[in-house]
């Protein structure tokens, strides 16, 4: 199954050598195809490869084998038009609010003029208007994840790549980031795939989602949601009101339940 | 077995000196909760302060709960300056204040000799003390009738002075006479009698030793009056020092470090980065760096005054050696603590290596560099005064070094007050440049 459009995974596995001679199968054979505009969330305990999935697709990785295709031309290295965000701390805090979102272009030769027009148009939509010339220090965890958006929205790249961006924030904070990333998804139309480890978030922020194993790891099982779609206009929480919502979580609670009883059974059994 | 014996007699001396130092240290500590105990007192009376801190009921183990009381430190301060002006009899405190110092003056006293047929007589002996720096004064001796002259003895405070009592009599020790009495107290050879503000030991040889009461006062060549100090001060700051002006001494010193340091820092900065970003120059460079780094710069002086002379450039090239280990380690620190994700946002923000490094690489070290800088200067600025002492025409550490050959104290202390002063001023300029170069340090 490939076409030239959207991302293909093509038969993707990725082994790490460890220095002790022994080795770490974190992907067996990962299949899958993104169409362009696609919103995917990854769920999965803890080693199941999902980091070393997404960069594998970002470029900082080359699997062991099988390969990439965006948009038909296969990744060799990282690019400008597969952006990421990460966790945190990974904002530049010698560069102001400003200056973080305008890297992307700046690195591109972008005029200046233009920049500032970009950067203003995105930081008013993350809601940081009024932040443009702070110092990311100064600013609370979930205003940090807002930039870390903004900057990827800067470059105007065809997939976005998030990390458990959502990790670090407090519960509240949490709700709001989740429906700015739909809005943003909405609005943009990029492709999108966002690793977490809450299946809420998992269910509200992925039209798909993919469940993956660990030893090797590999792709479980796959659903496909509407809480993405109805979440754009909706408030989460009327969202998560819907019939299908709380069956859907139980089943993927006690899956993943299941998966992190059986590599407990394992390490016992190890030791 | 004879080295370990060795040391451990050391030991016992110096086990020995803290022993007698003890008792100063406990009297110290009580001074510091007297006054805490005042200070609480007087803070009682006074409008009580209002912060948060007052609200904690847990300080104990709470770090933050700690601030330096500015009123210790005054206090601590002002406390030193007293102690210094106390047992040096400063004009700048009132004389009730003062230690009991070293007597000058006029006193005397009586001595009687025994001759071998038994019978005795007695004469005098002026004496008049006079103060260090002064010049000593005539005394005139009336040496009376009797065949045992009264004798007379001029001696400057803090000295003693041997007196031949029978250079002027009739008889002298070798006919058999002998000191008995000194004031009607019997004495004997050896011993020894406290007359009002003298002691007066009779040597085994039988003459006179006379040692005015030396009060608990410091001497000068010990320790200078804080007056005596700052008169110094402004006299080489005026008229200079051993051929140079206190301004060219210190001049020099800060001058070799800022240069060293420079230098260090443009050779090592780069080494550092190198080092971090390819593993070739991390496996040639880290053997020397690593054994160059626990070598103190001191331990260099010798063979740099051998290579290179006792001129400017020898003292350059060791500072430069100082601070470059320094400022290369602190490089390689602040490029290999780069977080990998910074870096990775950054390449899918479409940077390339050279902007990587421009953008991201280089300001992140910067945090590291302050602090590598940061110590750097301060190495560099005790191995100046060290390097200084060792051999140089001027400097700050030349100045105390040849002071010290010329019992100069004051200017001794003068000098170290001074080392002190700029160690601390750049110090504070380090820390305040840090503040404006790297705000987000820390905060990342
Ligand atoms: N650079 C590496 N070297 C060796 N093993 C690695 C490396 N990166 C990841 N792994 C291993 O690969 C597996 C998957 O890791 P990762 O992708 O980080 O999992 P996840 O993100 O799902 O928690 C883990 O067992 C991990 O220990
Ligand atoms: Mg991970």
């Amino acid at each position: 199954m490939t076409t030239d459009h959207g991302l293909n995974i093509n038969n993707l596995s990725m082994r790490f050598d460890l220095p002790n001679g022994g080795s770490v199968q974190a992907l067996k054979n990962v299949n899958l195809h993104l169409k362009s505009g696609e919103l995917m969330s990854v769920l999965g305990p803890s080693g199941c490869g999902k980091t070393t999935l997404l960069n594998i697709i970002a470029g900082f990785l080359a699997p062991t084998e099988g390969e990439i295709q965006l948009n038909g031309s296969t990744v060799t290295g990282p690019s400008a038009e597969r952006g990421m965000v990460f966790q945190q701390g990974a904002l530049f805090e010698w560069m102001s609010v400003r200056e973080n979102v305008g890297f992307g272009p700046k690195m591109k030769g972008t005029p200046k003029g233009e920049i500032r027009e970009t950067v203003d148009h995105l930081l008013d939509t993350v809601g940081l208007g009024d932040f443009k010339e702070k110092a990311v220090y100064e600013l609370s965890g979930g205003m940090q994840q807002r930039v870390a958006l903004a900057r990827c929205l800067a470059n105007d790249p065809d997939v976005i790549l998030m990390d458990e961006p959502l990790g670090a924030l407090d519960a509240l904070t949490r709700e709001k980031m989740q429906s700015l990333v739909l809005k943003l998804w909405k609005e943009t139309g990029k492709t999108i795939i966002l690793i977490t480890h809450s299946v809420e978030e998992a269910l509200l922020l992925g039209e798909r989602l993919l469940v993956m194993a660990p030893r090797p790891g590999r792709i479980h099982r796959e659903y496909r949601l509407p809480f993405a779609d109805l979440g754009v206009d909706q408030d989460l929480r009327e969202v998560k009101k819907h019939p299908d919502y709380a069956e859907k979580r139980e089943e993927i609670l006690s899956m993943i339940w299941d998966m992190e009883e059986e590599i407990m059974g394992r390490m016992e059994a190890q030791s | 077995m004879s080295i370990f014996t060795q040391l451990i007699s050391e030991l016992f001396n110096i086990l020995a000196t803290f022993v007698m130092v003890l008792p100063y240290l406990i009297g110290y500590v009580l001074l510091i909760m007297l006054t805490l105990g005042i200070w609480r007192i007087v803070r009682r009376f006074m409008t009580p302060k209002q912060d948060f801190g007052a609200l904690k009921t847990v300080t104990f183990g709470d770090e933050s709960a700690v601030t330096s009381n500015s009123a210790a430190s005054v206090i601590s301060i002002v406390l030193i300056f007293v102690l210094w002006g106390s047992f040096t009899g400063s004009r700048w405190l009132p004389s009730v204040l003062h230690m009991p110092g070293a007597f000058q003056g006029e006193a005397g006293f009586s001595y009687t000799i025994e001759l071998p047929d038994g019978s005795t007589q007695d004469a005098t002996v002026d004496v008049v003390v006079f103060g260090a720096g002064e010049n000593s004064p005539k005394l005139s001796v009336d040496e009376g009738a009797q065949s045992a002259k009264n004798d007379g003895v001029v001696i400057q405070a803090y000295r003693n002075k041997l007196l031949k009592w029978d250079a002027n009599d009739e008889f002298s020790r070798k006919d058999g006479a002998k000191i008995i009495a000194i004031n009607g107290q019997s004495i004997a050879p050896g011993g020894e009698a406290f007359v009002s503000n003298l002691r007066v030991a009779v040597t085994p040889k039988g003459t006179l030793n006379i040692e005015p009461n030396k009060g608990v006062q410091m001497e000068p060549i010990w320790l200078p009056a804080p007056e005596a100090v700052k008169d110094r001060l402004v006299e080489i700051a005026t008229a200079g020092f051993k051929n140079f002006m206190l301004v060219e001494h210190l001049g020099y010193s800060l001058f070799r470090v800022i240069v060293g340091f420079f230098f260090g820092a443009l050779v090592g900065i780069p080494l550092g980065y190198a080092m971090g970003l390819s593993d070739w120059f991390r496996g040639w460079f880290d053997p020397i760096v690593e054994f160059m780094r626990p070598v103190p710069p001191l331990a260099l002086i010798p063979l740099v005054i051998i290579w290179a002379g006792i001129g400017e450039v020898g003292k350059i090239i060791l500072l430069f050696l100082a601070a470059l280990w320094i400022m290369a380690i602190a490089a390689r620190a602040g490029v290999s603590g780069v977080r990998i994700s910074k870096v990775h946002a950054a390449y899918s923000l479409g940077a390339s290596k050279w902007q990587i490094m421009r953008y991201v690489i280089v300001p992140n070290s910067l945090p590291e560099i302050f602090t590598g800088a940061r110590v750097a200067m301060g190495v560099c600025w005790g191995t100046v005064v060290a390097a200084e002492l060792v051999a140089a025409e001027k400097g700050a550490g030349m100045m105390i070094m040849v002071a010290s050959k010329f019992q100069q104290t004051d200017v001794v202390i003068l000098g170290i007050i001074l080392i002190g002063a700029i160690g601390f001023a750049i110090d504070m300029l380090m820390r305040w440049a840090e503040k404006i170069m790297v705000p987000w340090k820390g905060r990342g």
